[in-house]
């Protein structure tokens, strides 16, 4: 049986980090799929002006279509390149419950993310998103530094 | 962006006019605004407000009121049956994850609302119970009730028949439902009624939409720093929107979408410890709303004085069968239409049954309304119930809420101003979406209305309150004239989706996504 790992990404230098972790994983693991993930952080229960609503369905196609091209396709290249199996997601939705959500779906064995990329205030606040994961996850997490 | 730049320059040129040199001159303009604005729009207001002959109750109310029973009945009480079930929805229990991302459903209402729940719920509520004592309170929650199946009716065919673009963009309201629908049924005179419908958009985003919340919004400002011209007020105003609908300046839009919600938050707070800090009158107040409703108390026109009042500012406030919040309602993302329909019927429930009641109450127990200690009556002066301080509108709420906190005044006047300028950007939209239905989608048909629109602004700031607010009341029910007329015929459609959706939600066939 393969095995799943969902790796996320957060466009920057620290999700890096957290594929290349994945990717020696799975070459460790053998018969492996990562899955390689980046979700943009949105709310349903935010409030929007009627323009912007009317347009939403357009601009959610395009933040679809631009974290694709710019972080999961090069990644999903990447790995595939050097022969292993992988695909790639976007999705919308809280990172920590997507993430969470995406897991169980793909029925994962396991969660790698980098330690967090947010800024001190709203992470005294909210927590990040990581950490969030670390408490909330059904599956084993991995947080790389 | 050159063009925009040489209509930024116009309205700054104007401002720059606003100096004490020419304040006196810019008195008397205010006035010779305010006697064309009446001259202008005083045959169209009577007509709208025209008594049902041998009675003095307009028949434009009667309208409105015979609409909201028709779908309670039609729809067997959709409005009690399925509140808990429209919760659900917002809560997005019944939404997919995979589509997260679009518009949910409790998006599509909080927009809707911030479009309705603004001035209506304060100056027109002190309008309301100021002429027609506290009894109309009565009359507005039961309108308020009724409604929701006005709204539930429009909004579910704003989604059924919106416009969905090759490039993801969404349009929808009534001239579209009103066109495609009777199209789809075979009925004559679609396009007629859209046509119709949409004039009356305009005149309502022009109006009530717009010139009403700037006269509001000026009389608060006023009453905190003093008595000034209008105009400034409105040129203020035309800028900070021009701004946001033209110069596309989307952080002012959304500091306010964001802002608006808490101010909601906190007027509703302020209501609910002013009520709780007279605990004791909570019983009373009832009691002269339900006295009230049925005998007047002695306010003009008696009990028929406080019904017409109690339904004309409800609709006002929360515009159920006025179309506007089809528009608002339709760039939600559901594969049921329906769904919509029982998330819009919160909408009057939110704004009329919660927050215009708090107002009335607020108002009924601050003890501004003066009663003749000889009848136990209210006293009336000129139509009017005697107000401590002979005030009335805006300016009644905020001496009512003024009785508990010394400091409320100002917080009320930034929230009017939020209001109003949250009011003036959603029904920009709506204006906008009418506008193109009969122009066509374009760069230059779009500037021109906008333009129009922040025009008004100035005007509205300018007119006294009488004038505007007639225009405002004449030019929404006139929407509500189109729109309903085309909802009798499209209930059928309706109901046929209601039925359906009925049954699945019965035999499990539509589930939860979350448990």
């Amino acid at each position: 049986m393969t095995t799943t790992l969902v790796v996320g990404l957060d466009g920057e230098g620290s999700g890096d980090r957290a594929l290349a972790y994945g990717k020696r994983l799975a070459g460790l693991i053998g018969d492996c799929t990562l899955l390689v993930t980046y979700v943009i952080e949105w709310s349903p229960y935010s409030f929007q002006t009627p323009e912007e609503n009317a347009e939403r369905h357009k601009r959610r196609e395009e933040e679809i279509a631009v974290a694709l091209e710019r972080v999961v396709n090069p990644a999903v290249a990447s790995l595939k390149a050097d022969g292993m199996k992988a695909k790639g997601m976007v999705r919308h939705g809280d990172v920590a419950d997507t993430l969470n959500a995406i897991s169980l779906e793909v029925n994962a064995d396991q969660i790698v993310v980098s330690r967090s990329s947010e800024g001190g205030f709203v992470k005294r606040i909210f927590g990040s998103s990581t950490a969030n994961l670390v408490m909330s996850a059904s599956v084993p997490v991995t947080v790389v530094g | 962006m050159k063009n925009m730049n040489k209509y930024l320059l116009a309205l700054g040129s104007v401002a720059a006019f606003a100096s004490p040199a020419i304040a006196q001159e810019a008195e008397s303009l205010d006035a010779k605004v305010n006697a064309a604005f009446a001259a202008l729009t005083g045959p169209f207001v009577s007509f709208i407000f025209a008594p049902i002959p041998g009675t003095s109750f307009p028949w434009i109310v009667m309208w409105l009121v015979i609409a909201a029973t028709v779908f309670t009945f039609y729809f067997s009480f959709v409005q009690l049956k399925f509140f808990k079930h429209a919760l659900s929805l917002v809560r997005g229990d019944y939404s997919d994850p995979n589509d997260a991302g679009e518009v949910s459903h409790f998006q599509a209402l909080a927009t809707a609302l911030s479009g309705t729940v603004g001035l209506g719920n304060i100056a027109g509520v002190a309008v309301a119970v100021g002429i027609g004592g506290p009894g109309a309170t009565f009359w507005m929650i039961l309108a308020g009730l009724m409604g929701m199946a006005s709204k539930f009716t429009e909004c579910t065919l704003g989604v059924k028949y919106r416009n969905e673009y090759a490039d993801g963009t969404v349009s929808g309201g009534p001239m579209y439902y009103i066109s495609k629908g009777f199209k789809e049924l075979g009925l004559p005179g679609g396009k007629f009624l859209a046509v119709l419908f949409s004039i009356f958009c305009i005149l309502g985003a022009l109006g009530g939409g717009n010139m009403f919340q700037a006269n509001q919004a000026h009389a608060q400002i006023s009453g905190i720093v003093g008595d000034y011209p209008g105009w400034i007020t409105g040129i203020v105003f035309a800028v900070v929107v021009f701004a946001v609908i033209v110069g596309g300046v989307k952080s002012i839009a959304r500091v306010t979408e964001k802002v608006v919600p808490f101010m909601g938050v906190l007027y509703v707070g302020a209501a609910l410890v002013v009520i709780l800090m007279n605990y004791d009158q909570i019983g009373w107040a009832f009691g002269q709303i339900f006295a009230g409703a049925f005998t007047g108390l002695g306010v003009a026109g008696g009990m028929v004085g406080a019904l017409i009042q109690g339904f004309k500012r409800a609709a006002f406030s929360n515009e159920a069968g006025v179309g506007s919040a089809a528009i608002a309602h339709s760039a939600v993302k559901t594969n049921e239409p329906i769904t919509e329909g029982f998330v819009s019927l919160l909408e009057p429930f939110i704004d009329t049954v919660v927050i215009c009641t708090m107002t009335a109450l607020v108002i009924t127990i601050s003890g501004q309304l003066i009663i003749d200690p000889a009848t136990g009556n209210y006293a009336v002066e000129a139509g009017k119930i005697a107000t401590v301080g002979g005030t009335s509108g805006v300016a009644l709420t905020s001496a009512a809420f003024a009785s508990a906190f010394s400091w409320f005044p100002f917080v009320l006047a930034i929230a009017v101003v939020l209001f109003a300028f949250s009011t003036m950007i959603s029904w920009s939209y709506y204006g906008l979406k009418a506008w193109t239905y009969l122009f066509g989608e374009g760069k230059t048909a779009e500037l021109t209305f906008k333009i129009i629109f922040c025009v008004f602004i100035v005007i509205g700031a300018a007119a006294s309150l009488g004038p505007v607010i007639d225009f405002s009341d004449a030019a929404i029910f006139a929407m509500a004239v189109v729109n309903i007329t085309g909802l009798y015929f499209l209930m059928g459609v309706v109901k046929k989706e209601f039925v359906s959706y009925r049954e699945r939600l019965a035999s499990g066939e539509i589930k939860k996504f979350v448990e």
